[in-house]
Formats: C-alpha cells, sequence, structure tokens
C-alpha cells in the first residue's frame, strides 16, 4: 500500500515536471477594460490563442486605469511583472520615465518580430506614447479620442438642424434646446476633453518643454486666456442651464445623455458601442467644438485611452511572444474587429483603409468621426504631451473646476492655484525621475 | 517585601506568538517600510532612488490640499463620533425601555451592523445620485437647493450621514448591552431618590455607562479617520474640491493612484503620528475621569 502511494506520487510529480515542457509559453497581459470591452479583449485573446500554438496569452482584469497601472508597479517592485501592461496616458510619464521599466515597442518588434516603421500608424497616434526622439515606446492599444455626441430627436424638437461645430454657435442653439425641454451639454472628462484636447484642438501650447516631451522639468501653461475664457463660459453656461454638471464620475454624465436630460455630451470615441446598445434614441457624432475666435481652422485632437507596454526583465523566448502578439493585435483583421466592436480607433493606416474598403463608414458614418478628427491636419501642439504625476494633476484640475462652477473661487483664482499646485507636483517629479 | 516570582515558562510566549507574529509582519514591518521610504524620492518602479531627508514631510505641510484634508478630517471625526454615539445611545436608552415587541426594535436597529462601509457608500450613492436618487429628489423638493456634487456643505452632510447611519448600530449594541448590565437594584434605588428620570440618566445611567462611552469613543474615532475611507471613495471622492478628502484618502490617491511612494509615505507617516497622539490624550486625560 505504502509503496502504491509513493509510486504515484513520484508519478504525478514527474508529470508535473514534464507537462511544462511541452506546454506552450504563457504571456501575461494585465490590462483595464471592463464590462463590454473587457469581453472584447478576450475574445482577441482567445482568438489569438487558437490561431497558433506558441504562446498562449491570459488577460486579466485589474480594476481601472489607475489600478491596472498600480498592480503592474507592485508587481514589478516584487519582479512579478506581467509581460504585458496597459498603461493610460495620464500614467505615460511614470513608466517611459521609469529607466529601464519597459521594452519600447519599436525596438521589441524590432527584435523579436518583423519589423517597425512608425510612418504605419495614424498621424494622431503616432508619437502620444513616443519619446522626444518620435521613438514609439508603448504601443497605443485602445486608442480613442474625445467627441461631441447629440441626441438627433432633441435636436429636431428644438429645431435645430445641424451640431455645433463652433462654441460660437454652440451658445446660438443653447437657447432653443434649453426651450425644448432639455440642458444643451455634459460631458465627462474635464481634464481630457477640455483641458489637454482642447490645447491640441486650438494649437495652444499646454507645457513648457516641448509640452514636456523633452524633459521633465518644466511648468504647465494652463494659466492662459483661451482657456480661461472658455471656462468662464463653462461657469455662466452652467448658471443659465446650459451646462448640467452630473459631478466627476464619467458614468454619470453619460446616463444624463441616455435618460435625454441633455442634448449633448462630450465623451470618447469609445463609447459608441456602449451608446449604441444603452440608448433608445438615434444619436450622431461630431468633431469636439473649437472656438472660432481663437482659431481660425481648428487642428485635430490626439488619442487618449492606454497603450500596451512591454514589461523588462522576460526572456527572449517571452519577448518573442510579445512581439507576435503585438504584430497580431496591429494586423488590419484584428484592428478593425476591435474598432468596430468598440468604437476605438484603429491605429494603423492599413487598418483604416480596409474598414473604408468594407464600407463600414458607409453603413455606420458616425464611426468615422474620431479617426477623421484625429486625421485632421496636426499643428505644432497638437502630438500630445508628457507630464509627471499627471494623475495628481488632473486631481488639481477636477478640483479647482469644483471651485470654478460652486463659485468658490472666481476663474483666475482657480487657475492661478491650478498653475501653481501642478508645477509643484511637476517639481517633484523631476526631482524624482530625472 | 519579599516579591512573589513565578517561575518563567516559555509557554505563554507561545501562545501569543502568533499574535505578535502576526502584528510584526502586517503592522510593524510594513510601518517601517513607510517610515523608511518617506525619507526617499523613488521612481514608481523602483530603479531609481535618492536620500532627501524631510523633503516628502515639507511637501507634504507645503500641500494646500493636504492641509484641506486635514482640517476636513478633524471636523468629519469630531461629527461622526459624536453623532453616532449621541444617536445610538439615545436609541439604546429608549430601546431598553420598550416592554413590547422589544427584540424587533432591537434587530431593527443593529440591522445596519452587517453593512461594509464601502456598501453602505453605493446605497447612500443611489439614494443621492442627481437622476436618480430619492433623497436627492426630496431634499431639493422641500427647499432645500441640494447638489452635493458642487456644494462642500452638502457633500459633507452626504458623507456625515452614510458614516454615521452605518455606525450608530454599532454603537447600539454596545450601549445597549452596557444598560442591561446596570443592576436593576441601581435603578430602582435611584427612582426612590429621584423623581425625574432625565437627572437619574445623567446622575447615576451614564456614569455607570462611562467604560463603555470611552471604549465606543476610541473605536469610532478610529473609524472616521480610517474606515470610512469605502464610503469617501464610493460617494464623493473626496469632490468637489478636495473639500471631503480624507487623510487616509489622500495617502491613496497620492499613493496608490499618482505612484508618488515617498510623498504618500510622508503622509501616512504623519497620520501615523496623529493617531498616536490622539490615543495617548484620550488615555491619559479622558480615561481618568472613567470609573470601572
Amino acid at each position: 500500500m505504502k509503496k502504491l502511494i509513493i509510486k504515484t506520487i513520484l508519478a504525478a510529480g514527474i508529470a508535473a515536471i514534464a507537462l511544462p515542457a511541452s506546454a506552450k509559453t504563457e504571456l501575461q497581459w494585465w490590462h483595464a477594460m471592463g464590462g463590454n470591452l473587457g469581453e472584447t479583449v478576450n475574445t482577441i485573446a482567445e482568438n489569438y490563442n487558437a490561431s497558433q500554438n506558441d504562446y498562449v496569452i491570459i488577460p486579466t482584469y485589474k480594476g481601472g486605469y489607475e489600478d491596472t497601472m498600480t498592480a503592474g508597479i507592485a508587481a514589478f517592485r516584487a519582479k512579478q511583472q506581467p509581460h504585458i501592461l496597459q498603461v493610460f496616458d495620464a500614467g505615460a510619464a511614470t513608466i517611459i520615465n521609469a529607466p529601464g521599466a519597459t521594452i519600447p515597442v519599436a525596438d521589441l518588434m524590432q527584435e523579436y518580430g518583423q519589423g517597425f516603421n512608425i510612418e504605419d500608424y495614424i498621424e494622431g497616434v503616432r508619437y502620444f506614447y513616443a519619446d522626444s526622439d518620435g521613438k514609439m515606446i508603448g504601443m497605443p492599444f485602445n486608442a480613442s479620442t474625445p467627441l461631441l455626441y447629440y441626441n438627433k430627436e432633441a435636436f429636431t424638437k428644438a429645431g435645430v438642424a445641424n451640431p455645433p461645430a463652433t462654441w460660437e454657435e454652440f451658445e446660438a442653439i443653447a437657447p432653443k434646446l434649453k426651450d425644448a425641454g432639455y440642458t444643451a451639454l455634459a460631458q465627462s472628462h474635464s481634464p481630457w476633453i477640455l483641458s489637454e484636447n482642447f490645447h491640441s484642438r486650438h494649437n495652444l501650447q499646454l507645457a513648457t518643454g516641448n509640452n514636456g516631451y523633452d524633459s521633465t522639468d518644466v511648468e504647465i501653461l494652463y494659466n492662459n486666456d483661451s482657456m480661461k475664457m472658455h471656462w468662464g463660459k463653462m461657469k455662466e453656461w452652467l448658471d443659465d442651464g446650459h451646462y448640467g454638471f452630473y459631478g466627476r464620475a464619467w458614468g454619470d454624465n453619460q446616463d444624463a445623455f441616455v435618460q435625454k436630460k441633455v442634448a449633448m455630451w462630450m465623451g470618447s470615441s469609445g463609447s459608441f458601442g456602449g451608446l449604441k446598445k444603452s440608448t433608445d434614441f438615434e444619436f450622431g457624432t461630431t468633431f469636439l467644438p473649437y472656438w472660432k475666435s481663437v482659431i481660425d481652422e481648428p487642428k485635430g485632437t490626439f488619442i487618449g485611452g492606454a497603450a500596451l507596454f512591454a514589461m523588462s526583465g522576460k526572456s527572449d523566448a517571452e519577448n518573442k511572444g510579445t512581439a507576435d502578439f503585438f504584430s497580431y493585435m496591429t494586423n488590419p483583421d484584428n484592428q478593425v474587429f476591435w474598432h468596430k466592436a468598440t468604437g476605438y480607433v484603429p491605429i494603423t493606416t492599413a487598418a483604416y483603409d480596409m474598414a473604408k474598403q468594407e464600407g463600414y463608414y458607409s453603413e455606420s458614418p458616425d464611426a468615422e468621426v474620431g479617426i477623421l478628427q484625429l486625421s485632421q491636419p496636426g499643428g505644432e501642439w497638437t502630438k500630445g504631451y508628457r507630464l509627471g504625476y499627471y494623475v495628481q494633476i488632473r486631481e488639481v484640475m477636477y478640483s479647482k473646476f469644483d471651485d470654478i462652477f460652486s463659485g468658490k473661487s472666481s476663474v483666475d483664482e482657480a487657475f492661478a492655484e491650478m498653475t501653481a499646485e501642478s508645477n509643484k507636483l511637476l517639481a517633484r517629479f523631476a526631482a524624482t525621475y530625472k | 517585601m519579599k516579591r512573589v516570582q513565578f517561575e518563567h515558562s516559555t509557554i505563554p510566549y507561545l501562545f501569543i506568538a502568533p499574535q505578535i507574529i502576526i502584528i510584526a509582519i502586517f503592522f510593524l514591518w510594513p510601518a517601517a517600510q513607510a517610515v523608511h521610504q518617506s525619507f526617499l524620492l523613488e521612481d514608481a518602479f523602483g530603479l531609481s532612488s535618492q536620500f532627501v531627508w524631510f523633503k516628502n514631510y515639507f511637501d507634504t505641510i507645503g500641500d494646500a490640499s493636504w492641509r484641506q484634508a486635514a482640517w476636513f478630517t478633524t471636523v468629519f471625526s469630531v461629527l461622526v463620533t459624536f453623532l453616532s454615539l449621541g444617536i445610538a445611545l439615545l436609541l439604546a436608552v429608549k430601546a431598553n425601555e420598550v416592554i413590547r415587541g422589544a427584540r424587533t426594535y432591537r434587530t431593527t436597529l443593529m440591522w445596519a451592523y452587517a453593512i461594509a462601509p464601502p456598501v453602505a457608500g453605493l446605497m447612500g450613492n443611489l439614494m443621492f445620485h442627481p437622476l436618480i436618487g430619492d433623497l436627492y429628489k426630496f431634499l431639493n423638493a422641500i427647499g432645500w437647493d441640494f447638489n452635493h456634487k458642487l456644494d462642500s456643505f452638502d457633500a459633507g452632510f452626504v458623507v456625515v450621514l452614510i458614516a454615521v447611519w452605518k455606525q450608530v448600530s454599532v454603537n447600539f449594541i454596545f450601549f445597549l448591552s452596557g444598560l442591561q448590565g446596570i443592576s436593576k437594584a441601581v435603578n430602582e434605588a435611584a427612582m426612590m431618590d429621584c423623581k425625574s428620570p432625565t437627572r437619574r440618566f445623567w446622575t447615576i445611567t451614564f456614569p455607570l455607562l462611562a467604560p463603555t462611552t470611552f471604549f465606543l469613543m476610541v473605536i469610532n474615532i478610529t473609524y472616521a479617520f480610517f474606515e470610512t475611507f469605502g464610503i469617501i471613495d464610493t460617494t464623493t471622492g473626496g469632490a468637489p474640491g478636495g473639500s471631503t478628502n480624507t487623510l487616509v484618502y489622500k495617502v491613496f490617491q497620492d499613493g496608490f493612484r499618482g505612484a508618488d511612494l515617498g510623498g504618500s509615505s510622508a503622509q501616512s507617516v504623519v497620520l501615523m503620528l496623529i493617531v498616536l497622539a490622539l490615543t495617548v490624550i484620550q488615555f491619559r486625560f479622558i480615561e481618568r475621569k472613567v470609573h470601572y
């Protein structure tokens, strides 16, 4: 009896040792895509695993963007980092400025993959996650851009033909929408939509040092006349009932649009798929409005969302797998699938062309608006920004915008405080990441 | 006089060892790490690090939003502690007098005890939701221009209300058992001497409840400082304008979301010192007035 037990244990042990030798290389992918998006991520992973025999990608949902980054950081410090980590726009400076935390995607693809050409990527996508020399560090993944969504029924009811292209037009139609029983506007991300992309749209510099790409020793330039003018208007619109503020949670403002309280909502191009399911009215999308008084010809916006970073400290075989997965994910078929399922933009021109040829945009023209906006001519200040402790800076911004809305601070005071507090954070970051 | 000495044995140490080990691993070691980290400027991934003495502490104290959080934490803790103790005491005294259906009253009042703070926060969030919240609509209907998304007083009201509501039942259980521990004979003797129930309460019952009250005060302050994190996170998230940010929540935001390890470590060490000071004050000055 005893012998039998020992034999069984030995056999099991040998089996356990023998198994990994024949197994595929496992690749951990930590992401922040919940709900519908998470299911799409799982589908991509399943398809990839079925498409080849060398690697198994294992996607794990780690919570929101911040949670995912923190989990990745903690794992890296414990030398347990995943192979692929999704990091969002505001966290880009933290991971890119940590020397050696990741393998730049351009190098990874060059060394282990089938080569890399940055020109394959769409204009507005290309340099956001690149270093100051233009080398791509993170692979743009869920690339989105802010758009204006509008309720077509509300517009018909109010007798307004077209969504506003400029804020001047917005001011003209807002009272009509109010008469029809709608608050004209809500939006879900003040720093991203009405600060960062506001600067890109109007071709304004938002930080010294080439928007922060050239150095960590920089200062923020939000305290400018155009921004203050816009936020003064926001407060006016709020007081006049043309702007609805439902708190800073993304969903609460989107819900106001879904529930037909507001006629227009500024959110992400990535919200398109979800809105299609949750709304029971016809809606359209259009470009982010701009101020005619600030710029005659508006510029494009840059991407938000997040990128995939290949974490360092992995074996050659694993890196090869990561590169293989990246090239799988960026091939036109998968980009188009991702684009259609989520509303995030395709990141390569090849994928964009494919979606066009398939006739996707003629049947669903609203799906093209995000990518058209990203492809609008760029200017000097439209490639993005790279600012340290930007998560905290956004926190400061939210808080000062609250103060403007509640009337606790004047616009001038709020922006002066915002600049002072942000610059303190940037100085701390510069002292930490030299 | 000769002191009586028992023979030393290792067995008692073995018995307390698991507890000591747990404290060492889950409290002392992380606390030491935090103190160490608070003197460093280190990138999030731990690839470069420099010793900066007290820079993180000066940055913490010099930060306007930290000072705002410190002020709110103070006001919030005082309000939560006094309101939840006061309401629980009142309910316990009344429930103790009820004869018919006493069990139903008591069970109902204890009900909320089982609810975790984040869940209480989520429930509050729904009730105060600007689009679908009944309480939100009710408060606006009775003429209060209520908007906790922008008004810092209203936001404070929401978090205090939820925090107190959640804590009242815990306090109620302790007060009720404290009241039931007071012997009938004492009460009856008091009734012979004094016919005012209010006066009997303040001169007889309340002093006899003092040990319970003191104990509850200590745990309620700890609750307000730390455990309400879940409520803040699920309701206001520190908004509007950082006016409902507590010190613990700020540690979380800067450290866990913002990846500033040195800064948030310094904040947590300062917080640790504040709580230490509070505990010393409570035990040295207030406990003296408590008779067991």
